[in-house]
């Protein structure tokens, strides 16, 4: 295909990202406000997703801009989005309220953009390496704090090695079908599952785990989310994990389709590690970041299980299960945000005790997400489970999606503590808040979302069922 | 002409020495070192498969897993000068705060 500008209008919102996010990190010399940014970081938000919205069905070859890229680059928009609301305060504290910060949080979202509607692996690849390279600087953001620090070497140090697991994979894919387009590779792969090709298989498994936060592979994510400042935490346990579940959508479910039989095998026993380690381990948690990161891998199980099913619809409700997830966990970290006064503090979760005594409104905030993340009607969560496991059982797969119930009882206990936490105890130790008005916002919008996708889910259902491929 | 086989099986011993030495030590430079050696495991295979299939695809890969590497190198490195200021000390058994 001859090299055109009309070609590269599929990828106008990606370059306008790269271009935003270079003024950024370039203008922060001379621009002394820094609330500039944290308004130029909202308004290209919204510009970005206007932008997508424009190009959704054009495609060219490594490229393909379709719905199912649209309705992933909403989530990770949305989460951008609602991680720069929750962040001034926090970053002005910490010291890293700048333009770089704003700048590596665009990068971050292009790259995911690459991998949501990559066609070819390369692209998946280097999307993939935009991400995560942005993702770790973000991390160590904080490196005035050890713990920052420590979180980003583990995350740097697994994460590369994932990488280069992803790297090997490619390099058998390509040797063996001749090509690194996923509609070719399927062709290749058709009516030939050799050894070879699910070893190829098991390294993006591998590389791919390690991104989503797969059991065995999470062990970097409960030191890199204690460790990491708590907005990026919100944005990386939402944003980079919804990026890594669209790379697997797209390189399983079309590149190696033809395969399923022998990776979703492969995959179900991961699955259901993940969500029983995930759940049990949260149930030990005192710290509310590593409690909510555990918590993250059980998700993480549970969406999982839409993938092994690889039918249309069950890929639609670990779509819907993504966005839904995007309001409830960046909500509930937008929460300590708020609670987090000062460095280290507020995050004990018996500095919860009695909260609903001192501050109702932010205790109720607090409540409706992790009801959602319970997934106790009529929040969103259930709305998402409900759908989610519907789809497993419609699938053939009863007793996963029985499973997953089980690992979801177990996964509510340390929820409901908190809320026990909040609402039947008296306070004992002071608790001091720090607001701002753009954290507000945050609180309220994902508590609007979260509790309007739980009365009126059918719109929304229904779009995430069109956008399927 | 050697077969291309010989050189997929280069690849593999070289992944493996590098995830070796990647699980085996906890200097964190010596970490980086066994990541860059299984990248360039991967490096020789497209190269060889590359020219075994006449296609430059798996040439221009090489290129760019050369570029992501560099970039992750600078951010590893620039980690590592962090961590050495902070604990005076490039083990990762010294850096243990998070638990549980």
């Amino acid at each position: 295909m001859p090299f055109s500008l009309l070609n590269l209008k599929a990828v106008s919102p990606e370059i306008f990202l790269i271009l935003l996010a270079s003024f950024m990190v370039l203008a922060d010399r001379v621009i002394a406000v820094k609330d500039l940014f944290f308004w130029i970081a909202l308004v290209g938000t919204a510009l970005a997703w206007w932008l997508c919205r424009g190009v959704v069905g054009m495609h060219f070859v490594a490229y393909n801009a379709d719905a199912y890229g649209f309705f992933l680059k909403t989530v990770f928009l949305l989460s951008l989005f609602l991680s720069v609301l929750i962040s001034p305060v926090y970053a002005d504290r910490e010291r890293f309220h700048f333009g770089e910060y704003y700048g590596l949080l665009f990068f971050a979202v292009c790259g995911m953009m690459f991998m949501a509607s990559g066609m070819d692996l390369l692209v998946i690849y280097l999307g993939l390496e935009l991400m995560s390279l942005s993702i770790y600087v973000l991390v160590a953001l904080g490196w005035r704090d050890a713990r920052s620090l420590e979180g980003a070497l583990k995350y740097f140090l697994l994460g590369s090695l994932a990488s280069a697991f992803l790297v090997m994979g490619l390099a058998l894919i390509y040797g063996l079908t001749g090509s690194i387009a996923l509609p070719q590779i399927a062709h290749a792969l058709t009516g030939k599952t050799s050894l070879p090709v699910v070893m190829a298989i098991v390294f993006f498994l591998v590389a791919l785990g390690f991104k989503v936060a797969m059991v065995p592979f999470h062990m970097w994510v409960p030191d890199a989310y204690e460790g990491a400042p708590t907005p990026v935490t919100a944005f990386m346990s939402v944003a980079a994990k919804a990026a890594g579940f669209a790379a697997i959508g797209r390189i399983f479910l079309l590149a190696f389709a033809p395969a399923h039989i022998a990776w979703s095998q492969l995959l179900i026993p991961f699955a259901v590690l993940t969500m029983f380690v995930g759940s049990i381990l949260t149930v030990v948690q005192t710290n509310i970041k590593r409690l909510l990161a555990y918590s993250s891998v059980t998700h993480a199980g549970y969406i999982l299980l839409g993938i092994i099913a690889g039918t249309k619809e069950s890929l639609s409700a670990a779509m819907l299960y993504l966005l839904i997830y995007a309001f409830m966990n960046i909500g509930a970290f937008g929460v300590v945000v708020l609670l987090q006064k000062e460095s280290g503090v507020g995050e004990d979760i018996f500095e919860y005790q009695g909260l609903s005594k001192l501050y109702p409104l932010p205790a109720l905030f607090m409540l409706i997400f992790l009801f959602s993340l319970t997934g106790i009607p009529p929040t969103a969560g259930f709305i998402g489970k409900f759908y989610l496991f519907r789809s497993v059982v419609h699938a053939g797969y009863t007793g996963l999606a029985v499973l997953a119930v089980l690992a979801s009882v177990i996964a509510a206990y340390p929820y409901l503590r908190i809320v026990m936490l909040m609402y039947m105890k008296d306070p004992e130790r002071e608790i001091s808040l720090a607001p701002s008005p753009s954290l507000w916002v945050a609180l309220t919008l994902s508590a609007l979302g979260v509790i309007l996708i739980g009365l009126y889910p059918g719109s929304l259902l229904s779009s995430a069922l069109y956008s399927v491929f | 002409m050697i077969p291309v086989n010989w050189y997929l099986y280069l690849a593999l011993a070289l992944f493996a020495i590098g995830l070796f030495g990647f699980v085996g030590r906890r200097n964190v430079i010596i970490m980086l070192l066994s990541i860059e050696i299984m990248l360039n495991a991967a490096n020789v295979a497209l190269a060889a498969l590359g020219t075994k299939m006449q296609d430059v695809t798996g040439h221009i890969l090489v290129f760019f897993v050369i570029a992501v590497a560099a970039a992750e190198a600078a951010i590893g490195l620039s980690l590592v000068v962090l961590l050495y200021k902070r604990f005076r000390e490039v083990h990762m058994d010294e850096v243990r705060m998070l638990k549980g």
